[in-house]
């Protein structure tokens, strides 16, 4: 099954053709993309989610970096280009590796590489996964009752049921999460539970979790994989499932779940595609550290700078946000999902998770 | 009967003896410590023998030697080429405190007061016992003489302790061998800074410095050229004050005050010798030496209230812009500096002494980004090494703001921080010094306001500098633009979509928008014979090859409408102009002016001239300037501002 890359390869030329007009009449060439910043992020009503707004950046040739980056966005969609015709994709490294070989035209690290990448799909409307561009680390694990059926290298469907034909990993997300990859075959579960960190995960699926409370549990892996973000807003959209997210109680944990569901500020021209608006936060908030009387650690300088930086964050202005933050401000702690073994193993399962998911109205006590 | 007081008090009052005085108050004449007293000794005595060349025209060659041979004494050995000293006045020169030829003259010189080198034989005396020896050549054909002498503190007479004659190979010269007590360890860094001091602001001058341990250390000769001969002048009437009045009438030889007036004092003609005697109200017939002491106060009043002309500055001898220039870079190659920029003022006058001011700024290169700037201080060609605090120098630099010129300074005032070495030389025929070890300058408005204008005009050119390296930077990385990128833009945009690729003549001008100047300076070794023989027309040595400095200045219009203007390139005013292409409009001797008729767009001009009379590095970077074009169009020159 092939793609048609067609629109793809017509966007792509779209770039080349606009320097090349601009040089044939004498026009210093440039080409224009919204800023990327925290302040020109604005909510899509339409989307349900924060998009790129109007504050538009330009690239022009006339300073001497800028003409680099214009030489290596001709070289990067060259190369994206020869991709598409020869059926390959690399991943970010790879092209970073390649572009050692592209003269005056190479990138001096990685990140500016992947930056560029970014830049790309922001102007062409298209996605990573578009350019066969693909990142370094896969998507993260999965069990439930679920099952998925993958497209695999040898072009045959293999289905997967997420308990049954997995081990305790779990199913691993594959980087490519789109339909002709990927789909949901049945589905038994009533919430998806996404865990932020790996021992809290392993904790779940030891004590069965997933069985006991008819849910499927997500690994998010710190900061999540686009793919992971794009598996869980279709399971969202497609099997109507809720999405609770379970994350550690510190400044960076909150913008893991605003990255699952408002979209992220680097990835906000694609936030439609990532972000799940249903998603709820489940916990640890700051009022669990009192309600539960949680061990903590003091809130370092960087913690507070990020916590007020939320402050203005647009996306974090529900009250719910305003009055954790600044609860945990006053606080002056910060906590760990795991620390709710302060009560047993298996608090976390038989007391901790049934009364949050009461309060929300998952599940009845 | 109890004695009277006073008698009993007379009996203890007798006269004390300059030597005497000395060695009670040898810190006041730079003998404080040990490690002083080394760099006071080799002080006095180069700064004779300089005095000594200059006056004779010879070329100097100065040899100085430290020999350490017992703990804590040092023995100096200061040796020159100068025209000798007859064998009477030995003792005199040597042994003898508030002895000299220079303490009445009003001339520009180093030494002035005459206690100088006798100090030094005199604290080798006190601190040692040992005798100095003196050895002398005054004719090619005569046997040098060897005197050792000592002081006789009481009498302020020098002892000739024995007489000799030798064979000594040089045509002339003195040798002059002392031991005293020093501390070599500390002081030797003193003395080799205070040798290279020297050496910077006499380029005409070759030092050699022979430490203990045999290492010599040669400060090259830079200049062939002795400086102008600083001629004697007669005192100003501003300067002068009432007592030198009263005795220069017991001394005159006028029997009129009018002649007396005249011929005494520099500035006084008829009407202004009328002016001061009708202010004074004093007859201009008036014996001088039949006048009382009111109406010399009276004269001296009407001095000050009558309008005379400033003194004559032609008696002073600066170095001159380009040998200091010169210097610093010979003596600052270890430092790679990126430049060296000097200003020079006008002679001017504080209290009727003529007085001049030349300053010089070395940026950059290997020197301390965080450390205070190093000031070298220099009075009448004398290194000034201690209190630099108290220098006028110090607090003129201090008064202005550097942050401006890209240095560190808090608050705007002070010594600033940064890579750079500020140079200040005084020269006068009267040095204000604020003590008897002359190490500072005294706080005179005039001379610290000339010494502010002369970094003021440096630190214009250190901005002019920077700013022309930001735009150099800025030049090239457009240079690189144009030349590698946008080709390889164009390149990569036609193949990807298969057309041809686009001519990019246009893009470039629109890029560079602007009128593009840059230069380059070579050297060429010339034939031994001289080409220009204008600047050393008296010299009777027989010059050696020098060097022509070619200059190439390249202007390409990158605007898109054709363009035309006047451009200027600066040239020192001791250079002289050879080939000059294409026809200048002008050549004065401080510019050349060229008229550039119509440069279309992307056309290229060359121009090209030729500098002769200057060593290889003189010139090492043109001063361009435009006229009649907006400056913001044109990179590569500033705007012309007149002469």
């Amino acid at each position: 099954m092939t793609r048609d890359y067609t629109k793809v390869i017509g966007r792509i030329d779209s770039i080349a053709s606009k320097v090349y007009d601009d040089l044939t009449v004498s026009e210093i060439p440039y080409l224009q993309l919204p800023s990327r910043t925290k302040s020109n992020i604005q909510f899509d009503q339409k989307l349900n989610v924060w998009k790129y707004g109007k504050n538009m950046t330009e690239r022009s040739a006339k300073s001497l970096d800028g003409a680099y980056m214009m030489l290596r966005t001709m070289y990067m969609v060259d190369f994206i280009k020869d991709m598409i015709k020869a059926n390959k994709s690399s991943t970010l490294r790879e092209m970073y590796y390649i572009s050692e070989g592209w003269d005056l035209a190479k990138f001096n690290s990685q990140p500016e590489s992947d930056s560029l990448a970014e830049d790309l799909e922001v102007i062409t409307s298209c996605m990573r996964e578009d350019f066969k561009l693909r990142p370094e680390e896969d998507g993260a694990r999965v069990i439930g009752n679920l099952t998925v059926e993958e497209v695999t290298r040898n072009k045959t469907k293999k289905k997967i049921h997420c308990q049954d034909d997995v081990g305790d990993s779990g199913y691993s997300i594959p980087y490519n999460v789109e339909p002709e990859k990927l789909s949901f075959k049945g589905v038994d579960a009533d919430f998806v539970l996404a865990v932020e960190t790996g021992g809290m995960f392993d904790r779940l699926v030891e004590n069965g979790f997933d069985t006991s409370n008819r849910s499927i549990l997500v690994h998010l892996k710190g900061q999540p994989a686009r793919s992971t973000r794009r598996f869980i807003k279709r399971l969202h959209e497609e099997n109507k499932l809720p999405v609770l997210v379970f994350t550690d109680c510190d400044p960076w944990s909150y913008r893991i779940f605003g990255s699952v569901a408002y979209g992220a500020i680097k990835t906000a021209h694609i936030s439609e595609y990532l972000a799940t608006p249903g998603a709820q936060f489940l916990g640890v908030t700051p009022s669990d550290i009192e309600n539960y009387k949680l061990p903590t650690d003091k809130l370092t300088k960087e913690d507070i700078h990020a916590l007020k930086s939320e402050l203005t964050d647009p996306r974090f202005q529900e009250s719910f946000w305003k009055q954790e933050i600044k609860l945990q401000l006053n606080l002056g702690k910060k906590s760990e999902q795991q620390a709710l073994a302060k009560y047993g193993l298996d608090y976390v399962t038989d007391t901790y998770l049934p009364e949050k998911l009461a309060e929300m109205g998952m599940i009845k006590k | 009967m109890t004695e009277v007081i006073a008698h009993k008090l007379a009996k203890k009052q007798k006269e004390i003896s300059v030597a005497e005085f000395f060695e009670r108050n040898k810190h006041i004449l730079g003998f404080g410590n040990p490690t002083r007293a080394l760099l006071t000794s080799v002080k006095e005595g180069v700064d004779n023998i300089l005095d000594a060349c200059e006056e004779s025209s010879i070329l100097p060659e100065v040899y100085v030697e430290i020999r350490n041979h017992e703990e804590g004494e040092c023995k100096v050995i200061i040796e020159d080429n100068g025209p000798g000293i007859v064998k009477n006045q030995i003792p005199h020169i040597f042994g003898r405190l508030l002895y000299g030829s220079r303490f009445h003259a009003v001339r520009q010189s180093r030494g002035q007061q005459g206690i100088g080198i006798s100090a030094v034989v005199l604290y080798g005396q006190l601190t040692t016992g040992k005798h100095a020896k003196v050895i002398s050549k005054i004719q090619e054909d005569r046997p040098a003489t060897v005197t050792e002498l000592a002081i006789d503190t009481n009498k302020n007479r020098a002892e000739v302790v024995n007489r000799d004659i030798i064979h000594w190979d040089k045509p002339s010269g003195t040798r002059l061998e002392i031991s005293i007590v020093a501390d070599y360890t500390r002081g030797k860094r003193f003395v080799y800074d205070y040798l290279q001091s020297v050496s910077i602001v006499n380029p005409h001058a070759q030092i050699t410095f022979k430490e203990p341990d045999g290492t010599e250390h040669l400060f090259e000769r830079t200049s062939e050229m002795l400086p102008s001969k600083c001629i004697e002048i007669k005192p100003h009437p501003h300067g002068v004050e009432l007592g030198t009045l009263i005795k220069m009438s017991k001394n005159t030889k006028s029997r009129k005050l009018s002649s007396f007036l005249k011929s005494e004092f520099s500035s006084m003609g008829d009407r202004t010798t009328n002016a001061v005697c009708e202010k004074s109200q004093l007859s201009k017939d008036l014996n001088p030496k039949d006048m009382s002491r009111e109406q010399f106060l009276a004269l001296h009043k009407a001095f000050k209230k009558v309008k005379i002309m400033a003194p004559n500055t032609d008696c002073l001898s600066p170095i001159g812009e380009t040998l200091i220039k010169r210097s610093l870079k010979h003596e600052t190659q270890e430092i790679s500096p990126e430049f060296i920029v000097t200003a020079s003022r006008p002679a001017s006058v504080y209290s009727g002494n003529p007085f001049q001011t030349e300053v010089g700024i070395v940026y950059g290169g290997s020197l301390s980004k965080d450390k205070p700037v190093k000031l070298m201080r220099f009075a009448n060609r004398v290194p000034l090494l201690y209190q630099q605090g108290d220098c006028v120098s110090t607090s003129a630099i201090s008064s202005i703001d550097w942050r401006r010129y890209g240095l560190e300074q808090s608050s705007g005032r002070g010594i600033p921080s940064g890579p750079a070495i500020f140079l200040t030389h005084v020269s006068s025929t009267l040095i204000p010094f604020t003590s008897e070890s002359k190490e500072a300058i005294a706080d005179i408005p005039e001379i610290e306001n000339e010494i502010k204008l002369a970094f003021r005009e440096c630190a214009r050119k250190v901005q002019s500098h920077i700013n022309k390296k930001v735009r150099r930077v800025k030049t090239r990385e457009k240079f690189e633009l144009i030349t590698k990128i946008l080709p390889e833009i164009a390149k990569k945009s036609s193949n990807m979509l298969d057309k041809p690729v686009p001519s990019l003549d246009k893009v470039i001008t629109k890029i560079m928008d602007v009128v593009w100047i840059e230069d380059l300076i070579e050297y060429e070794k010339t034939s031994p014979e001289p080409v220009q023989s204008t600047l050393f027309d008296d010299s009777t040595e027989k010059r050696e090859g020098g060097w022509i400095t070619k200059s190439t200045i390249m202007v390409v219009n990158y605007k898109n409408k054709p363009q035309k203007f006047k451009l200027y390139a600066l040239i020192p005013e001791d250079a002289v102009v050879g080939t000059v292409t294409p026809k200048p409009m002008k050549i004065t001797n401080n510019f050349i002016k060229w008229n550039l008729d119509t440069i279309s767009p992307a056309d290229k001009i060359d121009i090209f001239f030729e500098l002769a009379g200057l060593d290889k590095g003189d010139f090492d970077e043109n001063d361009l300037y435009i006229e009649s074009i907006n400056a913001s169009y044109v990179i590569g020159a500033d705007k012309w501002e007149g002469e």
